[in-house]
């Protein structure tokens, strides 16, 4: 087994509606996977594909070496889910919806309090353990859940917006939680977001899917990399006008800045800048400092749904 | 399997008793039913409660009321409060939460009638007793024991069916009440129109009638009722079904 998720040509339709077309990826063991995208364009829909929720149009998917359409109880035995919705029974206490898992599961007794002492106290809950969890606040019902997700020690978890409805705060701290869980346990996540901070922190690889379609696959920095208009920035002395007029001339140079002692240049879309350097070094100018402008994943999904819109 | 029926009940047996807020009331709530059940409605009739043949029939309609507030709270409650498409994300199979479901509903319906109807024997012996205890004729009591249970497998069944075409478990408490009164009060309205001539004519067909072969005619037929619409169930109990509803 190669890949803890692969899914070839995957599509799902509701009527005339493709929710999700054509989709191929492949997750690594042991890696947190973003699957980006804006509300509607397909996440929840594959997720519920690879949990064997729902049957796929055409296309095939794996999930730790079995086939969610024919095999979609050893899957779900593997995985763990954090659905939409938190699933949590609000009437219950936390210890109680953690022991209903625990059963569900099938731990036996000794496994299901030590299991659940641990994954509490990791998340700061242990010691409200036997509050009810309706009047709970969202971030600490999140935490929870994530702890029931990972009860079973599953070997993928899928997590459907995990920080969605969170404050920033409430969020970083569920994504430390987060990390602090799946660091330790070489689990493989599957994660959806339209957070592209939290995908960029996160991520080891992104793919980006719009209507149903998925637009690229790469690691963060691939993506940025890959869309962005880069720009460098030099610090030094020597740019005469002869030698901005003749950079301006250079294939894949889109404007050249000028301001006291920094040249800002920016490169069309996928230009190569290696030669600028030794360019300019060439001309006589002094080199002080360079630096390379990096977009934030967010501008480049941003870009990415703006060029689909076009 | 059982093991995971089992799983599934005890959860729901558990979020039914502390739907009323706190366990402390949901429990309180039981001991008022059968405080009603077992020892009230006893003391008020005496003696007659243990030999009046009608009596089986008062039991069998108790639980079942029991019933259509879990059944509904259980299926269609799961889904309105977002927590099926979790439980159907789990290991679980669709057979072991749908019969989970259903066997919360039946015990919690059933077992509070067997439990009200032991007690109401021993409310009925303490309140005027007699040379010495007495106890419902066996026959009597088998019915006590298999009518309500099927009757509480039959509302069960049907609540199901109607909670997973309901969008909240109000409504489906809703429906599944417009059922009961219709089953009560149709009969009651034939019985009431259908004139003198025609009830004399059943008092007739009844006085020949033997009743341990009707019981078992009847009980049958109750059973045969329930094993469809079980299969009904399980053909709509779907994980792909569910998801998108």
């Amino acid at each position: 087994m190669d890949y803890a998720i692969q899914t070839k040509k995957i599509s799902k339709s509701f009527g005339q509606i493709k929710a999700v077309d054509q989709v191929s990826f492949e997750v690594q063991p042991g890696t947190i996977f973003g699957f980006l995208g804006p509300n509607g364009s397909g996440k929840t829909t594959t997720i519920r594909l690879l949990l064997g929720l729902l049957e796929p149009t055409e296309g095939s998917s794996n999930v730790m070496g079995f086939d969610p359409l024919s095999e979609g109880q050893k899957v779900r035995e593997n995985c763990g889910a954090l659905l939409e919705h938190t699933g949590l029974y609000e009437r219950l206490t936390a210890l109680e919806n953690l022991d209903f898992y625990g059963r569900v599961w099938h731990l036996s007794s000794e496994e299901r309090k030590n299991r659940i002492k641990e994954l509490l106290e990791k998340v700061d809950l242990y010691n409200r353990r036997d509050e009810i969890v309706k009047g709970w606040s969202r971030g600490m019902k999140q935490k929870l859940a994530v702890s029931r997700v990972m009860l079973h020690r599953p070997k993928v978890i899928f997590l459907d917006e995990p920080t969605a409805g969170l404050d920033p705060v409430a969020s970083s701290a569920f994504r430390d939680d987060l990390l602090n869980l799946v660091q330790h346990s070489g689990v493989t996540v599957f994660l959806t977001t339209h957070n592209l901070t939290e995908a960029e922190k996160l991520c080891q690889q992104v793919g980006v899917i719009k209507n149903g379609k998925l637009i690229m696959v790469g690691s963060p920095d691939e993506l940025k990399l890959l869309k962005r208009s880069a720009v460098t920035e030099i610090v030094g002395s020597g740019f005469t006008d002869g030698l901005i007029t003749s950079i301006n001339q250079l294939r894949g140079i889109e404007s050249v800045v000028l301001q006291d002692h920094h040249l800002r240049i920016t490169f069309t879309e996928g230009a190569d800048s290696s030669f600028l350097v030794p360019f300019l070094v060439q001309q006589g100018v002094l080199i002080e400092e360079v630096r390379k402008g990096k977009a934030s994943l967010e501008d480049v999904f941003l870009t990415m749904m703006e060029e689909e819109n076009d | 399997m059982i093991n995971d029926i089992l799983i599934i009940a005890r959860k729901d047996l558990k979020e039914v008793i502390s739907s009323r807020g706190s366990y402390r009331s949901g429990l309180m709530y039981l001991l008022i039913v059968i405080g009603v059940m077992g020892i009230m409605m006893p003391l008020s009739s005496g003696r007659i409660w243990l030999t009046e043949p009608l009596i089986p029939l008062v039991w069998a309609w108790f639980p079942i009321l029991l019933v259509i507030n879990v059944v509904t709270d259980s299926f269609a409650g799961e889904r309105e409060r977002n927590t099926l498409e979790t439980l159907l994300a789990s290991r679980l199979s669709d057979r072991s939460i749908l019969f989970g479901k259903i066997t919360a509903s039946v015990i919690y319906g059933w077992g509070l009638g067997m439990i009200s109807n032991l007690i109401a024997v021993i409310t009925v012996n303490v309140a005027d007793p007699g040379p010495k205890f007495q106890f419902y004729d066996p026959l009597v009591y088998l019915a006590l024991v298999i009518f309500p249970l099927l009757a509480c497998l039959l509302m069960s069944s049907v609540g199901v069916l109607v909670s997973l075409n309901a969008p909240t478990a109000r409504a489906a408490y809703q429906k599944l009440s417009l059922v009961m009164l219709a089953v009560i009060i149709i009969p009651t309205l034939i019985g009431n129109f259908a004139g003198e001539k025609i009830a004399q004519q059943l008092t007739l067909i009844f006085k020949g009638v033997n009743f341990i072969q009707l019981g078992i005619g009847v009980a049958l037929v109750i059973l045969v009722v329930d094993g469809f619409l079980i299969w009904l169930a399980m053909q709509r109990f779907k994980r792909a079904r569910l998801i998108l509803e």
